[in-house]
């Protein structure tokens, strides 16, 4: 995981603190060349996660790349807030081509600049990402997804998971997590929102295709987030970075709350956030102290229902469950800190 | 050179001859031995400088040539039937976008029932993509026309499919003049794309189009064709000059000077068709047939010209639009608007079904005493559709339906041996 000399917790706020760090330790966000890969001007709503975490990502990419980037993106949200035409929020080279592609299509640039640069018609070593969120990555896309995972194909492929089709009016999606309202699983009859038992965790499938690196992250830890991108970059072959992205909209929260959210779907354990490589998880950005999983899920309606004048005890209890399993099976617990 | 070859091995050496960049592809029947050539050869080292991706399916297929596309390699894939189907929304996202592609289709039919076999249900399902679609009538003109695609794919940037009768020429043995490195090389110029992802001049590709520009970028894609219709006929010249050889155009004519009867149709059965001319032609039948190359875009004028002094015309077509009849048939009718001349549709070789001289003789003949209806399923077996008909008539829960035919096909087989 990231090594990071000051534990920003400690100075009682968690901005991201640069003026705590040297000039070398800030962040890419922090720095005045940033490209703004994604810049502003964009039709993001306010307080997307997804706008957030894609900035973050594309500018780590294109600071670890020397600029020499393009970009595959699915159709989503992403592709319709950062390109209504004829502007385009894209600094970077980037194509969209359907809502399941983005990974062949980022396949299809790899092999072309591989080519090009044998041909020696470029010497530039040019890398791609391809970016969806968890409809067009978890669902739709999942074939081109594992397809590319197999071959090993030389693409950084990035998910935003805001856990639902969004785009179209928050519908479920297989990122979609149980108990979640969404408009196809309403908070009615006997289970109300998504049912428990469903549902696949795209980064542990990564894994099961042993590709040479794997990783989750969230838009509250921007360092851990750079980081990862530009550890990703490192690597030669496919790699999966797989982000959680609040949606003010579908999640039904406030637009200001977008990273507390996202550090608590951390600090609970709902949402591990960990690396791998080659299959084999190799860290975990560690849980100071586990909070309840109620602290994440009361300040968002999708779960309204739980809370109602009548507590779904019950369904709270295995919603909690899953986090201390995630936090056994990912090993979450900062055993110094306790 | 002169060689004894299989067509989809003389396909995959053309494809070599162009020089691609980046080939991806699935396999599908009768697909399958021109990538298999091709990937051999990348393999071997005897196409160098081309990635070879073995893809997890004919959409991913489709996909990977749109990022290689765009990112200004020389792109070829190839599929047939249910494989060009499942890539149906890249295909349009293809010539949406506007990337030369070039893909064979080995023509195959569409199931439900499943049918590996001959006709032109695939391709001409996708004859409003927004790709140009030729069609090759020998081995000889398929090698051609490939050749040929990549120069008009580049030159217009649009994708061009190149649609060749699958087993009957894919998989047939004969003589193919494969051109020299030289030849191909003084006839294609290397790829300069239009539009390309660059780091260093980047741009947005695909981006959300609204009310305002969208019928723009239509019409756009209709007036590159329209280009095309011009393009196609210098090209095949050009070819001709470095070649030695017609292959490509619009379309061809065959004994249509005098003809009152014309035959048109498309691919391989050209073929068999003229043979039946000959020999109605020794008869002293005035018949002739006119071969559509390029049926996208659809050379109305071309046709027009050619169907002018014309009393009859026979379309043979190896599908049709259910619900209504020829698909070929409209289009010429189209071409013939306020030509008063009579129109029969004959539906022949699904999934296939051989097409013999004979069952073509007995339609000719028929039209040129216009005695054929307007719509002819040809050698369809009246006793076996009857049959099934009487049995939904007599019970609801009559079963699947060409489960029953191949029953009633297999007892009239087993009566008669």
């Amino acid at each position: 995981m990231s090594f990071q000399p000051v534990k920003f917790y400690q100075t009682g706020t968690f901005t991201v603190g640069n003026r705590l760090l040297e000039p070398d330790q800030r962040s890419v966000q922090a720095n005045m060349e940033r490209t703004n890969s994604l810049n502003s001007g964009h039709r993001a709503c306010q307080g997307c996660g997804e706008a957030l975490g894609a900035r973050y990502a594309i500018d780590a990419a294109m600071h670890a790349t020397n600029n020499q980037l393009i970009a595959a993106n699915a159709t989503g949200c992403l592709e319709v807030f950062s390109t209504p035409y004829p502007e385009t929020s894209w600094q970077v080279p980037w194509i969209h081509s359907l809502f399941g592609n983005a990974a062949a299509v980022a396949t299809g640039i790899a092999a072309a600049i591989k080519v090009k640069r044998l041909k020696g018609e470029t010497k530039e070593d040019v890398r791609v990402v391809a970016q969806g969120g968890d409809g067009g990555t978890t669902d739709i896309g999942f074939g081109c997804l594992s397809g590319m995972f197999e071959r090993n194909d030389d693409v950084l492929y990035i998910c935003y998971d805001n856990g639902g089709y969004m785009n179209t009016g928050v519908q479920r999606s297989s990122a979609t997590p149980p108990a979640a309202r969404t408009a196809t699983t309403m908070p009615v009859g006997a289970e109300p929102g998504n049912p428990f038992g469903q549902g696949k965790f795209v980064p542990s499938i990564a894994m099961a295709h042993e590709i040479p690196y794997v990783a989750t992250a969230t838009v509250a830890d921007l360092r851990d987030l750079e980081h990862k991108v530009k550890k990703a970059m490192t690597f030669r072959g496919a790699r999966y970075i797989h982000i959680l992205v609040p949606c003010p909209l579908g999640w039904g929260s406030p637009s200001g709350d977008t990273i507390k959210l996202s550090r608590l779907a951390k600090e609970t354990g709902l949402f591990p956030v960990f690396e791998a490589q080659y299959g084999e998880i190799t860290g975990s950005a560690k849980i100071r102290e586990p909070l309840p999983v109620e602290e994440y899920l009361r300040p968002q309606k999708r779960y309204a229902h739980l809370f109602g004048k009548k507590p779904a005890y019950e369904t709270i209890v295995r919603l909690q469950a899953l986090a201390d399993r995630n936090i056994r099976r990912y090993s979450l617990l900062d055993k110094e800190a306790n | 050179m002169l060689k004894q070859m299989e067509g989809s091995q003389a396909v995959a050496e053309a494809i070599a001859l162009c020089r691609p960049e980046v080939i991806c592809a699935y396999p599908i029947s009768p697909q399958t031995h021109i990538v298999e050539g091709l990937g051999e050869m990348v393999k071997g080292g005897e196409l160098p400088e081309c990635e070879f991706i073995n893809v997890e399916s004919e959409f991913a297929a489709m996909s990977v040539a749109i990022g290689s596309s765009a990112a200004g390699a020389r792109t070829y894939t190839a599929t047939a039937a249910q494989g060009l189907l499942f890539m149906v929304e890249a295909v349009y996202n293809a010539s949406g976008l506007g990337l030369p592609i070039v893909m064979t289709v080995a023509n195959r039919a569409i199931g439900a029932p499943i049918n590996i076999w001959n006709d032109h249900s695939d391709s001409i399902s996708q004859r409003d993509s927004g790709w140009i679609q030729l069609f090759a009538e020998t081995n000889q003109e398929a090698v051609d026309l490939h050749i040929q695609a990549f120069k008009l794919a580049e030159e217009l940037s649009l994708p061009v499919m190149v649609c060749m009768d699958g087993f009957i020429l894919t998989h047939a043995y004969e003589r193919v003049d494969i051109p020299s490195k030289e030849q191909v090389d003084a006839f294609l110029p290397k790829y300069e794309p239009r539009q390309v992802l660059d780091p260093n001049d980047p741009v947005s590709i695909g981006a959300m189009v609204g009310p305002e520009a969208f019928t723009e970028v239509r019409y756009l894609e209709h007036q590159k064709q329209m280009q095309a219709l011009e393009l196609i006929p210098e090209i095949a010249a050009e070819f001709k000059a470095g070649f030695q050889r017609d292959s490509g155009g619009l379309v061809r004519g065959y004994c249509l000077e005098d003809a009152d009867t014309v035959v048109v149709a498309m691919g391989s059965v050209l073929g068999t068709i003229k043979d039946t001319i000959d020999e109605m032609r020794d008869a002293g039948v005035k018949i002739g047939v006119l071969g559509v190359i390029s049926f996208r875009p659809f050379p109305l004028e071309a046709v027009r010209a050619a169907l002018k002094n014309a009393k009859r015309v026979v379309v043979v077509e190896k599908t049709f639009a259910v619900g209504i009849g020829g698909i070929l048939a409209t289009d010429i009718r189209t071409a013939m608007d306020g030509i008063a001349i009579r129109d029969y549709t004959v539906v022949a070789g699904l999934g296939g079904r051989p097409i013999t001289r004979k069952s073509l003789r007995e339609v000719f003949n028929k039209a040129t005493f216009d005695e054929l209806p307007a719509l002819t399923f040809l050698d369809l077996d009246w006793a076996i559709v009857n049959k099934q008909l009487a049995r939904e008539r007599a019970k609801r829960r009559s079963g699947p339906t060409a489960e029953n035919i191949l029953r009633d096909v297999g007892d009239h087989v087993a009566q008669h041996s």
